[in-house]
């Protein structure tokens, strides 16, 4: 598979990048290797085959619900760029 | 005696003996960092001044009497466990001033053990890499040769206990990530079954693979690191709920009963493999002779899908890693471009900013093979083989106890010589990335040298949480061989 300079800055959008101009040119040729190596899966003979998602051996895992402390917000927000008292700020996102 | 040339359990003894005190044995460590590691960039932090107060610390509870399995031994952390009050920055801009509000279980784990954090080593950017070559602060270089990387992406762990900057490490594995290093480095890495060690803490790349391991200069010093971080969690729901055994047993085992009985499977798929180095051929094959000296015995396996292996985990890994990343997106944690004009501008501005290129390219890769249209192709189908891989590993462990191949196709390559290449650079897992696949755990043993006096490590796996068959049979192979203490000439 192969592609182009376009398609990277448009997965790079669903990605929520910005891929630098300088590299667009450089991603669309390394990421069109790295796809064709991949496609050898198409080769390969999964019929039958189940589906394996994780590597745990265990299946479903549950713990009683029930209410532990909280850190509190000064320890939650700690690393917060930018805070306006117990909350996390974003740039506006409703006019 | 030298204090920084001593393993855990000597340096446990000397302790122990009071022979030494725990400050002596940070403060000649420290030293030597000062002293050396601006030639080798192991680490990211160090933290001297709380290193000297846990030391100080261990130092009044073996004055009582007091024992703990790592009072008063200094280790270094690879930089994405989260550690308390000091930087976790994973080798990435975008975490350069992240300060961690908890300790991940793991360090939890050591420090109850008594143990005394150096510093955080360096890593390739979040974990993704074989070489420590994308780190967003410096490169580390091999011991043994310095114009050779260390491997990766446990780079830092692997040349700070190589070079004798720690007494023992811990690195993390998604497809090689310790073992790999640790056969450059000369030292013995261990990656621990799926589930055996909490990654609760532990920064992730790609979830359903990442598991935490010891970096140690002997066998002896991964079975006690083993005993100390094994265990269930339950902040950590993939934490396997079973027993964990007192793992030096394996290495009494061997003293009693040496390695008979023991049956090794050998993957005729391995050794056919392109680009195979003539030195790790040759040493491949003197470990096999000499563990059939030790009593095993060898039988060719077939483990089908290894020519689909590399291709369906960096469909997987990356995957996982473009899901993953995406929580760095300047709100809660890490840097933030503050410039942009609206929310998606701030996300965008911020992971470009924050994000090396690898990391860069494959969180574009694992977006396209999850996109709409792409995703049966890509994702559905690698997960098909990943499941025929832990199969074929499930058959071939009804024939034998262990599997033996290289841990990488040569020895650490020069620096610079495949950072333009990311799939050569992907190819050179070929041997290791299949029991993250599969769940299994490995080991890598040195040994021996290549002719260019660079270390080669032996892989042996096993079938899920039997991490005493690696260690009974490292511990074999290195005993026989004689390998533990040779350091590079630094």
């Amino acid at each position: 598979m192969k592609i182009t300079q376009k398609d990277v800055e448009y997965i790079a959008h669903l990605a929520r990048l910005e891929v630098d101009e300088s590299l667009v040119d450089k991603f669309a040729d390394q990421i069109s290797r790295i796809l064709q190596y991949i496609d050898k899966l198409k080769d390969a003979d999964i019929s039958g085959a189940g589906l394996m998602a994780g590597a745990s051996l265990q299946n479903n895992v549950f713990r009683e619900d029930t209410v532990k402390v909280s850190p509190g917000p000064d320890v939650t927000l700690a690393n917060a760029p930018e805070r306006h008292e117990d909350f996390y700020t974003v740039p506006r996102v409703v006019g | 005696m030298n204090l920084h040339e001593l393993t855990i359990q000597q340096a446990r003894a000397g302790l122990e003996q009071r022979d030494f005190s725990s400050v002596e044995l940070v403060n000649a460590l420290l030293e030597r960092i000062e002293k050396l590691d601006r030639n080798i960039g192991a680490y990211i932090t160090i933290d001297p001044d709380a290193a000297i107060y846990s030391a100080t610390e261990a130092d009044k509870f073996l004055a009582k009497g007091e024992r703990a399995p790592l009072l008063g031994i200094p280790i270094a952390l690879k930089d994405l466990l989260c550690t308390k009050g000091i930087k976790t920055t994973c080798a990435s801009r975008i975490l350069e001033n992240f300060v961690p509000e908890y300790d991940a279980t793991v360090v939890s784990m050591l420090k109850k053990a008594g143990a005394v954090i150096i510093g955080k080593t360096n890593m390739d950017e979040f974990a993704m890499g074989s070489s420590t070559e994308n780190s967003g602060f410096h490169i580390t270089r091999n011991p043994w040769n310095p114009e050779h990387v260390p491997g990766g992406s446990s780079g830092g762990s692997a040349a700070a206990v190589s070079a004798r900057l720690c007494t023992a490490a811990l690195g993390t594995d998604t497809g090689g990530s310790i073992r790999q290093p640790a056969s450059h480095c000369g030292v013995v890495g261990i990656k621990p079954t799926y589930g055996r060690v909490s990654r609760y803490g532990l920064v992730s790349y790609a979830s359903s693979l990442d598991q935490i391991g010891p970096i140690t200069r002997d066998v002896m010093d991964s079975a006690i690191l083993l005993n100390v971080i094994c265990g269930h969690d339950p902040s950590d729901s993939t934490s396997a709920d079973v027993t964990v055994p007192d793992f030096t047993c394996a290495l009494t085992e061997f003293e009693t009963n040496g390695l008979k009985g023991m049956k090794a499977g050998i993957p005729k798929e391995f050794l056919s493999v392109k680009g195979l180095d003539p030195d790790v051929e040759k040493l491949f094959a003197h470990a096999k002779k000499t563990l059939e000296g030790l009593g095993v015995e060898m039988l060719e396996i077939s483990l089908p899908q290894t020519d689909y292996a590399v291709a369906a985990y960096y469909v997987i890994a990356p995957s996982e890693a473009s899901s993953n990343l995406a929580r760095f997106d300047g709100v809660r944690y890490g840097l933030r471009d503050s410039n942009a004009k609206d929310l998606v501008e701030m996300y965008k501005k911020t992971k470009s900013r924050g994000f090396g290129a690898e990391v860069q390219r494959r969180i574009i890769t694992g977006t396209y093979a999850l996109s709409a249209g792409y995703y049966d192709a890509y994702y559905g189908r690698a997960t098909r083989v990943r499941a025929m891989i832990r199969d074929d590993f499930k058959k071939a462990f009804e024939k034998c106890d262990i599997i033996i191949s290289p841990v990488a196709p040569t020895p650490a390559f020069k620096i610079g010589e495949n950072i333009d290449d990311p799939l050569t650079m992907y190819l050179t897992d070929i041997f290791t990335l299949s029991t993250n696949m599969a769940g299994l755990p490995g080991i890598s043993v040195p040994c021996g040298l290549s002719r260019t006096r660079l270390p080669i490590g032996l892989q042996i796996m096993a079938t899920h949480f039997n991490e005493p068959a690696l260690l009974r049979a490292g511990y074999g192979l290195e005993q026989t061989l004689g390998l533990q203490d040779k350091f590079p000439d630094m």
